[in-house]
């Protein structure tokens, strides 16, 4: 029986190490500035993990194997453990973990405990069941107001104030359009209840809660289209609420959010730029 | 029966949690633990009672920190607070379950020293005191709903009535405890544990008094008088 | 007075009247296996919802005629809905978590098995503790209840005259559709919010409240009893590390489930009494705005259910991992490696388990300041969960190890324990959440750990103290059968969801094929759902094994493992009081096992004639052993 636990531990351990190591399934690509540092330590720390795990379970194969009862009347080693190998284990545990842990938020820190750069392009993303919208500030810069009680699900679903000055040029679309290269800021706020702003190429991903504002910034830096998924279960249909994320070279993006708003120009345009851009191949 | 008498008095020191040489260290912690019991009657200890009631109050200590955080961010996360004006006769609960603290310590007091008339008459005055307590939130309340402040009327009544409810239902599980012990009282002493038991049990109703009472005050402070 | 005789004096007549004696019974021992029993059912109603699951993720879109039948409006046709689906992911979490994981392992187990270890006649509150588990039970028919009233339109419609928002009723699904963390506002709006957002999460909270207090009292109880019932001899550093695990499992219940209890209240009251905890201003919801609630905040809830949430995952694990260093111990006929490191480790486990629940809000728009603190505090866990594996695995070198069924999943939980446990690393880091938070990799890495390990250890510690609590054995070859399956079973299912992480597949989708960056995991979710279905049906034979053992099974001895103790040193099954009256006396640690020049290859904990065994063993420290010379 020793033998063969040890050999399903051990036939065990190789196909999980085997799942990994394959590749076969694996992140898309990364297409954001912090996402090959995403990626890089998430190897490393799957490397520790592979290593731990790899090593707990051969040895457990091991003691299994070499330890099972035979019929000699040999006694087990009578022993209570050893202080000193326990010592030893423990700090070097501690040593990995917490190096680990700290390496762990340089990307976070990178993101999260600094505000947008100054050049960063603001758009507003106000998420509902089971669709996103996306507002974006037009000619001016500037986003206008929004209240809920301007809400209407077809012709202004974010709300926006019309009194305002500031909102006469904002454009609110139903897809995310991000300049490539240039830091975006994105305003994370929710109609009705949690969802999650998720581009698994993007490497990033934020709850939206109603009642916040959740400043957020990354940095696109490859021209494509992306799904974008929501992560937080928001309902019946939260796994088709989705939509796209067009990351746009310089010009094509300028020239788009250049583009009046008045008869729908801006709507035509991007949906135009939507059909451009194919889908990675997975 | 000379031995009823000698037992008597070392269950009571022992219920007490008085240090005697016979005590029996309820709190497992000192060395070779509460398992080194020796004599006749360890299969039953009272401390355990006491034991209980302090782990009790962790977990009810536990309840009312969350409540009580939830209404400190609750308190900054919006600015739709507006304080209630406190109701005077929150004065006079406050007075009452202050006082009935004292008088169940007395109560206490005369039943370690075996005044078995005393410890009748102060828990009764105990249980009068926190029934008036119970009686006075029960007005404030009415006293608020003529006002029209009402649970859902801004978060501060929201908390307001949530707060008093639950202590209030611990005070009345108090008073329950209470009429227990005074029913007890009417029943002629038979055994050993039966009277271990009933000493154990007053003692760890007397904590559990003060511990509402102490509760109240945090809850009439944090209500009231915090910000 | 003649002391000798007062011993036998106290013993206590049980009960003869059938409801006193296995109803209403307050002997922790029928308790222990009413507990037990529920969990066994709970975990039925559990497993068919995931099975359920996974037919709906494999082939979608197919008509199912008995579902059609059973589920005229969750599944029309036979075809399960979105929201079904959800309804099933929210009622299995549910199930699972609170009425398997948190009941058998330490109601059901602990209860029974707790005051025998350690010398007592009964819990110190013998009256608590038969409340403790009917409160659960009604905690649990009211959990059923909720399933009736969405998923049948009768019974919903006798809810929705109770309120047309917070009760409505009969909207199809099986229960609530928040997924076991219930987050609020979508839990806190009622009907509007969509279906299964009535009755059903109405019901879902009432029923989580009334567990919460079922809970609280079991950890009362096993508290006083520990601390104050422990017999002649049993200091701590004697007991038995099973008593360590319910025991720092009865602390965290104590501290987190009045924190559940208190968000439960809250948002109760958000639903039925118009207050607003947890819904902020401004709400628009299916076309309308939302009135009358302004200023609360949904992160409020997220704290405090995590804050309970993250205990709970500890209160699921710790008794499994007693269990395993009991019966590692027993069966590899050592001792314990490294007694003291063990019970430091599964305290230190216990009291992080509060500071880290942050962890799970890493997404959710907290200051990301403190996800820096709670990242760190959480890989710290990993080093007491590093000791309690190096300990096991120690345990088990030199060992002559018996291969019984117990014994084997022992050694699978430790196993499992690791392969689960590991993924903590890359979970915690803040950096790793932005691909991780919410996919596959999360299930993954929970389900192992917290769900399989534990099962893990209630099946060894079924199969290992089934004799004492019957009378009989449980029949091997079964037992041996269970284990393979299973054994190879959950790791054919779970190892493949940290695949599906890989490719970023999101938690509670009721179908994949929306998106094309899933369009790979196809071939991984059909190889799931496969073992899915093998690893259930195998469970089958071990509810045969365990009842019909219970009647037909090989007759036990007193000692059937030659384990050292208490519970050994009593008859099987063991009689009212336990100990018939004598109150034992301990003299040994609780693992003293292959002693050299002892006798036999253990020493009970009772046993007087203790051989002198502390000289001349150099490098050992001594942990856990003779614990009166420390």
């Amino acid at each position: 029986m020793g033998r063969i636990l040890a050999i399903a531990l051990w036939f065990i351990t190789v196909a999980s190490l085997w799942m990994f190591l394959s590749h076969r399934w694996w992140f898309p690509e990364a297409i954001s500035e912090h996402g090959p540092r995403v990626d890089s330590q998430f190897a490393i720390t799957i490397l520790v993990c592979g290593i731990a795990f790899a090593a707990a379970q051969i040895g457990l194969g091991w003691t299994v194997w070499k330890y099972r009862d035979s019929a000699d009347k040999q006694r087990a080693t009578y022993s209570h453990g050893n202080n000193r190998l326990e010592v030893v284990w423990t700090i070097v545990t501690a040593v990995v973990f917490i190096s680990l842990a700290v390496m762990g938020q340089r990307v976070w820190a990178s993101l999260h405990l600094h505000a947008a750069p100054a050049n960063a392009y603001r758009i507003e993303v106000v998420a509902q069941q089971f669709d996103w919208n996306f507002h974006y500030p037009g000619k001016d810069n500037l986003l206008g107001r929004t209240k809920p009680e301007m809400i209407d699900d077809a012709t202004n679903p974010v709300g926006l104030d019309e009194a305002d000055p500031n909102a006469k040029d904002d454009a609110q679309v139903k897809t995310l359009v991000v300049p490539v290269n240039r830091p975006v800021e994105l305003i994370l706020g929710s109609k009705d209840v949690t969802h999650s702003f998720w581009v698994p190429q993007l490497r990033f991903k934020q709850d939206l809660v109603p009642g916040m504002a959740i400043h957020v910034h990354f940095t696109a830096n490859k021209v494509g289209k992306y799904e974008l998924a929501c992560a937080e279960l928001c309902g019946m249909n939260h796994f088709k609420m989705k939509s796209y994320m067009l990351v746009l070279p310089e010009n094509e993006f300028n020239e788009l959010t250049a583009l009046p708003n008045d008869k729908g120009q801006f709507l035509t345009r991007k949906d135009q730029l939507l059909a451009k851009y194919p889908l990675p191949t997975y | 029966m000379a031995a009823t008498v000698t037992n008597t008095d070392r269950v009571i020191d022992a219920a007490i949690g008085g240090g005697g040489p016979r005590s029996r260290g309820g709190n497992g912690f000192r060395k070779n633990g509460g398992g080194h019991h020796d004599g006749d009657d360890f299969r039953f200890s009272p401390a355990r009672y006491r034991v209980g009631v302090w782990v009790a109050i962790a977990s009810i200590v536990m309840l009312f920190t969350a409540l009580s955080s939830a209404y400190v961010v609750r308190s900054a996360s919006a600015n739709d607070w507006t304080p209630l004006v406190l109701p005077k006769v929150l004065w006079l609960s406050s007075a009452f379950i202050v006082v009935s603290s004292i008088t169940m310590e007395i109560s206490r007091r005369s039943l370690k020293a075996q005044n078995n008339r005393g410890y009748r008459l102060w828990l009764t005055n105990t249980l009068m005191l926190g029934i008036g307590f119970v009686a006075a939130q029960l007005f404030a309340w009415r006293q608020l709903a003529r006002q029209g402040v009402y649970m859902a009327s801004n978060p501060h009544s929201s908390f307001f009535y949530l707060f008093t409810a639950a202590h209030g239902l611990h005070v009345l599980g108090g008073i329950l405890a209470l009429t227990y012990l005074l029913l007890r009282t009417r029943r002629k002493t038979d055994t050993v544990e039966g009277e271990l038991k009933r000493v154990g049990a007053a003692d760890a109703a007397t904590v559990y008094w003060h511990f509402l009472d102490g509760l109240w005050i945090c809850l009439f402070l944090l209500l009231f008088f915090w910000k | 007075m003649a002391e000798a005789s007062h011993d036998v004096v106290h013993r206590h007549e049980p009960p003869k009247s059938f409801i006193r004696k296995y109803i209403f019974s307050l002997d922790h021992k029928v308790i222990g296996i009413q507990y037990i029993l529920l969990a066994l059912s709970a975990v039925i109603v559990g497993m068919i919802m995931s099975v359920l699951m996974r037919m709906n993720l494999s082939w979608p879109g197919t008509h199912w005629p008995i579902m059609g039948t059973l589920f005229p409006t969750g599944a029309p046709g036979g075809v399960m809905s979105a929201e079904f689906y959800l309804s099933l992911v929210t009622m299995h979490g549910t199930m699972m978590v609170f009425f398997v994981l948190t009941t058998a392992p330490q109601g059901g187990f602990g209860n029974y098995i707790l005051p025998i270890q350690i010398g007592a006649e009964d819990m110190a509150f013998p009256f608590l503790n038969m409340m403790s588990f009917w409160v659960t039970f009604v905690g649990f028919i009211v959990l059923l209840l909720a399933i009736f009233a969405e998923g049948n339109a009768t019974v919903g419609a006798w809810f929705t005259k109770l309120g047309a928002s917070a009760w409505a009723g009969g909207s199809g699904t099986v229960g609530s559709i928040g997924g076991w963390t219930q987050y609020a506002p979508l839990s806190a709006l009622g009907k509007v919010a969509g279906p299964g957002q009535g009755a059903g999460v109405t019901l879902w909270i009432i029923s989580i409240a009334i567990f919460c207090v079922g809970s609280l009292l079991g950890a009362l109880n096993f508290i006083t009893t520990l601390l104050n019932m422990r017999t002649r001899g049993m200091s701590l550093m004697r007991m038995p590390l099973t008593c360590w695990a319910w025991f720092t499992t009865a602390v965290l219940a104590l501290l987190s489930f009045p924190v559940l209890l208190a968000g439960g209240i809250l948002l109760l009251l958000d639903r039925i009494a118009g207050t607003s905890f947890f819904i902020p201003g401004g709400e628009y919801v299916s076309g309308a705005l939302i009135p009358n609630h302004a200023g609360g905040s949904p992160l409020l809830w997220q704290h405090l259910f995590w804050f309970f949430g993250h205990p709970e995952v500890y209160i699921a694990i710790l008794p499994g991992m007693g269990a395993t260093s009991h019966i590692l111990s027993t069966f590899a006929r050592k001792p314990i490696f490294g007694y003291r490191a063990m019970v430091f480790a599964i305290f230190a486990i216990g009291m992080l388990g509060f500071f880290v629940w942050g962890h799970h809000m890493f997404m959710s728009g907290m200051s990301p300041y403190s996800a820096v603190a709670f990242s760190i505090l959480t890989l710290s866990i990993g080093v007491p969960s590093a000791i309690k594996t190096f300990n096991w695995i120690g345990t088990l070198w030199g060992a002559k190890i018996r291969f019984t069924t117990p014994m084997l999943f022992a050694i699978g939980f430790v196993s499992v324990f690791v392969a689960g446990g590991i993924t903590g690393l890359v979970l915690g880091q803040t950096s790793l959440d932005f691909f991780f938070h919410d996919t596959y990799f999360v299930t993954a890495h929970f389900h192992l750990v917290m769900g399989v390990a534990s099962i893990f250890g209630m099946f060894a510690a079924t199969y290992f103290w089934f004799p004492k609590m019957f009378g009989r054995m449980m029949h091997e070859g079964m037992g041996k059968l269970h284990f393979w399956v299973t054994f190879v079973g959950v790791y054919a299912i779970f190892i493949p969801f940290h695949a599906m992480g890989m490719l970023g597949m999101p938690r509670r989708y009721s179908n994949f094929s929306e998106y094309e960056f899933l369009k790979n995991s196809h071939g991984l979710v059909l190889f799931v759902t496969v073992a899915a279905i093998v690893t259930v049906t195998i469970q089958l034979l071990f509810y045969f094994n365990f009842f019909w053992s219970m009647f037909k099974g090989k007759k036990a001895s007193d000692n059937p493992w030659e384990a050292t103790t208490l519970e050994w040193t009593t008859a099987t099954p063991p009689p009212h009081d336990n100990f018939a009256g004598v109150v034992p006396t301990v003299y040994h640690g609780p693992y003293e096992f292959s002693v050299p020049g002892a006798p036999r290859d253990f020493i009970m904990q009772t046993e007087p004639e203790g051989v002198e065994v502390t000289a001349g063993l150099g490098e050992t420290s001594g942990n856990g052993g003779n614990g009166h010379k420390h």
